[in-house]
């Protein structure tokens, strides 16, 4: 039987930003399989010139509304690393706080409200509320609970306000911290149910294999700054980021794409897990057995289930943060710094992976140049070839183009690409 | 404001995005507590981010982000000739918020930093009230999702829609926080709208004046508090610029 095939998705939903899906199918053989990114670019490396050095952080956290806590702290660390800038340790742990609820807010909003309607066939998490109450009590519990921690650690938890460079400008309250602990440990069990409820679920047992690139934990599951690691081997210290992602444009799309050592790489919390699987905490590699995934693994539709297993880890995270904030003073949270002149590059693993602010400062604390290397931008190469393979691997089996479109709209949301981000 | 032709029993809502973090329309799913009854409340048509659903008949169109390119302007015109009522949500679509730190630069500038040699298409950038007649002005970096709560159910109930005309400061004393101002940092608190509970001043820093200008602000006391407290004019304009939302503070050099 010939199949001729034309899918054009126009927006893919349930994804942040705008990005179109093209593939074509002549005579049961693959012609052309696209993945353009035709967001709006809005160029923040020529935005943050001029910004002075308080306000550049400010400015990053608005390349992007879900992790605009990861955008602030590695423009905060690209400012204190090229001005010199030591934070005290209650503020590293501060800051390390609301990574791990950022972490965990992201990959729930990703994991019930963006991939799992695929699932469970239903357009959105809308419908949900009067056929599924239970899961979406589930969601709506457990990004509360990281919401709240990062309005009480930043502020707020879109556009963080008191994470500010040398450290942070406020502390909560230790029976604050204490408070929230007791409410990490009541919903742990709501993590149990999650993971429970993707055992059930059928994720597509397809494979293409890739570099993954994330940070290299030292001693912990990394976050901010270290080097990064692939999983072919490479090692590259954190200043010498311009290697991995050695950006090229398409003209079909206006993201950029990047590479490594391969024509494509993928980071995010599938390589992550790949690379540091090591460091996680017993319950979570516990919870991923359970959910058949084991490094190496090379499906990217077993991203959903990295972020389930990277969002039990989380919560443990925080517990152990606010147990060793709980054994400090919180009173000494900002460093005195001087104003002056310097390079700074800084890395801090996203939700979506790896992202790196480099910024030049001048005697005056202004900005002079930015640049900045987004995960989904890294991504998007991987994408546009998984396309290309899974379509293959979709026609052997007989499938048609409505299974065909699903299935690619289903891997590009399993990356859980932010747009917005990607074209900053 | 009463906006007629509604049927106020499920209001039929659409949310868009232009240039823009979409950090206004996540708000709006965010504050999980009551997110289910907000959402049982309205019959959401199109909300790309979070549903699959496409539907064209929406009568309130939500709509962030600022226009940035000339495509955008003709997706923004379509979505008002449906609309019963547009609503700019958030201070990009409001008062083009820090996208407009792009129109410092020449068009040419800014292409050839973020991308080099390659051609991108891109032009200046505006607020939806420049290109379409706005119905409503929601401000904010991001928008508060209680106050855009309260502003839908009233529109439903079609009732008058109210912002504070008082300052940040209000809120901010309101909540006894020590002045930004004492801390060594300048705020812009005193003449910027009230709503948003002093969210800057309450973590210890400064009001970037997101949501625009308070009704009664006094811009010639502002400038004596600059002066009282020793900030240059070009401090303080590095912080009014950078959400482009506070038009009336006209700087006068003498
Ligand atoms: S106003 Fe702020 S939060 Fe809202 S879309 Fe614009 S940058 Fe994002
Ligand atoms: S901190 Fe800002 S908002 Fe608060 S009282 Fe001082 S000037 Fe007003
Ligand atoms: S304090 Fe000022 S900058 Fe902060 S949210 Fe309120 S109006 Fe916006
Ligand atoms: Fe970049
Ligand atoms: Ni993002």
């Amino acid at each position: 039987m010939k199949v001729n095939m034309k899918i054009d998705v126009h927006h893919v939903c349930r994804v942040e930003g705008h990005g179109d899906i093209h593939i074509k199918v002549k005579d049961g053989k693959l012609l052309e399989a696209q993945w353009a990114v035709v967001e709006t670019p809005r160029f923040f490396e020529a935005m943050l010139r001029g910004q002075p050095y308080d306000l550049a952080p400010t400015l990053s956290s608005r390349i992007c509304g879900i992790c605009s806590i990861t955008h602030t702290l590695a423009s905060l660390r690209a400012v204190e690393r090229a001005m010199d800038v030591k934070i005290p340790p209650a503020a590293r742990h501060l800051r390390l706080l609301a990574k791990h609820a950022e972490t965990l807010q992201s990959h729930i909003l990703h994991v019930f409200f963006l991939a799992a309607p695929d699932f469970l066939g239903v357009p959105s998490v809308i419908p949900l509320i009067k056929t599924n109450p239970e899961v979406v009590g589930l969601a709506a519990r457990l990004k509360g609970l990281a919401n709240d921690i990062c309005d009480l650690v930043a502020g707020r938890t879109i556009h963080p306000v008191s994470l500010i460079v040398g450290g942070v400008s406020k502390a909560p309250e230790k029976e604050q911290l204490e408070a929230i602990k007791k409410r990490l440990g009541e919903r742990l069990p709501d993590m149990q149910a999650t993971v429970d409820l993707f055992k059930t679920i059928d994720i597509p047992d397809f494979v293409r294999e890739t570099e993954y690139i994330s940070l290299k934990g030292d001693n912990d599951y990394p976050y901010i700054g270290g080097d990064m690691v692939s999983t072919d081997g490479v090692v590259k210290h954190e200043d010498d980021y311009l290697a991995m992602t050695n950006e090229y444009k398409e003209d079909f799309t206006t993201s950029k794409f990047a590479r490594l050592s391969r024509e494509s790489m993928a980071v995010g919390a599938l390589a992550r897990f790949n690379n540091n699987y090591k460091f996680l905490h017993q319950e979570a590699k516990e919870a991923a057995k359970e959910l058949g995934l084991q490094p190496v693994n090379h499906n990217p539709f077993m991203n959903n289930v990295a972020q389930v297993v990277e969002s039990l880890n989380a919560m443990l995270d925080c517990i152990d943060v606010i147990d060793q904030l709980l054994d400090m003073k919180l009173n000494n949270i900002r460093s005195k710094f001087k104003v002056r002149a310097g390079t700074g590059v800084a890395a801090v693993e996203a939700p979506r992976g790896i992202l790196y602010h480099d910024y030049t400062i001048d005697d005056t604390g202004h900005v002079t140049r930015a640049n900045c290397i987004i995960p989904t931008t890294q991504n998007n190469a991987n994408i546009h070839f998984d396309l290309a393979d899974l379509t293959e691997w979709a026609l052997a089996q007989g499938k048609n183009d409505q299974e065909i479109t699903l299935l690619s709209e289903m891997l590009v949301r399993a990356y859980d690409p932010c747009i917005s981000c990607s074209v900053h | 404001m009463k906006y007629l032709g509604i049927d106020p029993q499920k209001i039929k809502i659409g949310v868009f995005n232009f240039t823009c973090c979409e950090g206004c329309a996540l708000a709006l799913a965010n504050k999980e507590e009551t997110l289910v009854d907000f959402l049982d409340l309205l019959d959401v048509v199109t909300f790309r981010e979070i549903s699959s659903d496409r539907g064209e008949d929406y009568d309130i169109a939500l709509v962030e982000g600022s226009i940035s390119r000339d495509d955008e302007i003709e997706r923004i015109k379509k979505i008002r000739a449906q609309a019963k009522v547009l609503v700019a949500l958030g201070t990009c679509a409001c008062y083009g918020g820090v996208n407009n730190l792009k129109n410092q630069f020449k068009i040419e500038e800014v292409v050839e930093i973020a991308y080099g040699k390659d051609k991108v298409e891109t032009s200046k950038v505006r607020p939806l009230s420049d290109v379409v007649k706005v119905d409503l002005e929601i401000p904010g970096c991001p928008v508060s999702k209680a106050e855009v709560e309260k502003i839908v159910v009233d529109i439903v109930n079609q009732s008058e829609i109210n912002f504070p005309e008082y300052p940040v400061c209000v809120e901010c004393r309101r909540n006894m926080n020590t002045c930004v101002f004492d801390l060594g940092m300048i705020c812009l608190g005193p003449i910027t709208q009230a709503g948003c509970d002093a969210v800057c001043p309450n973590g210890g820093v400064g009001c970037l004046g997101c949501r625009g200008p308070a009704e009664d602000a006094n811009y010639e006391s502002f400038r004596e508090i600059l002066e009282e407290n020793g900030f240059t004019m070009q401090e303080a304009l590095e912080r009014i610029n950078f959400y482009n939302a506070l038009p009336g503070m006209v700087i006068d050099e003498s």
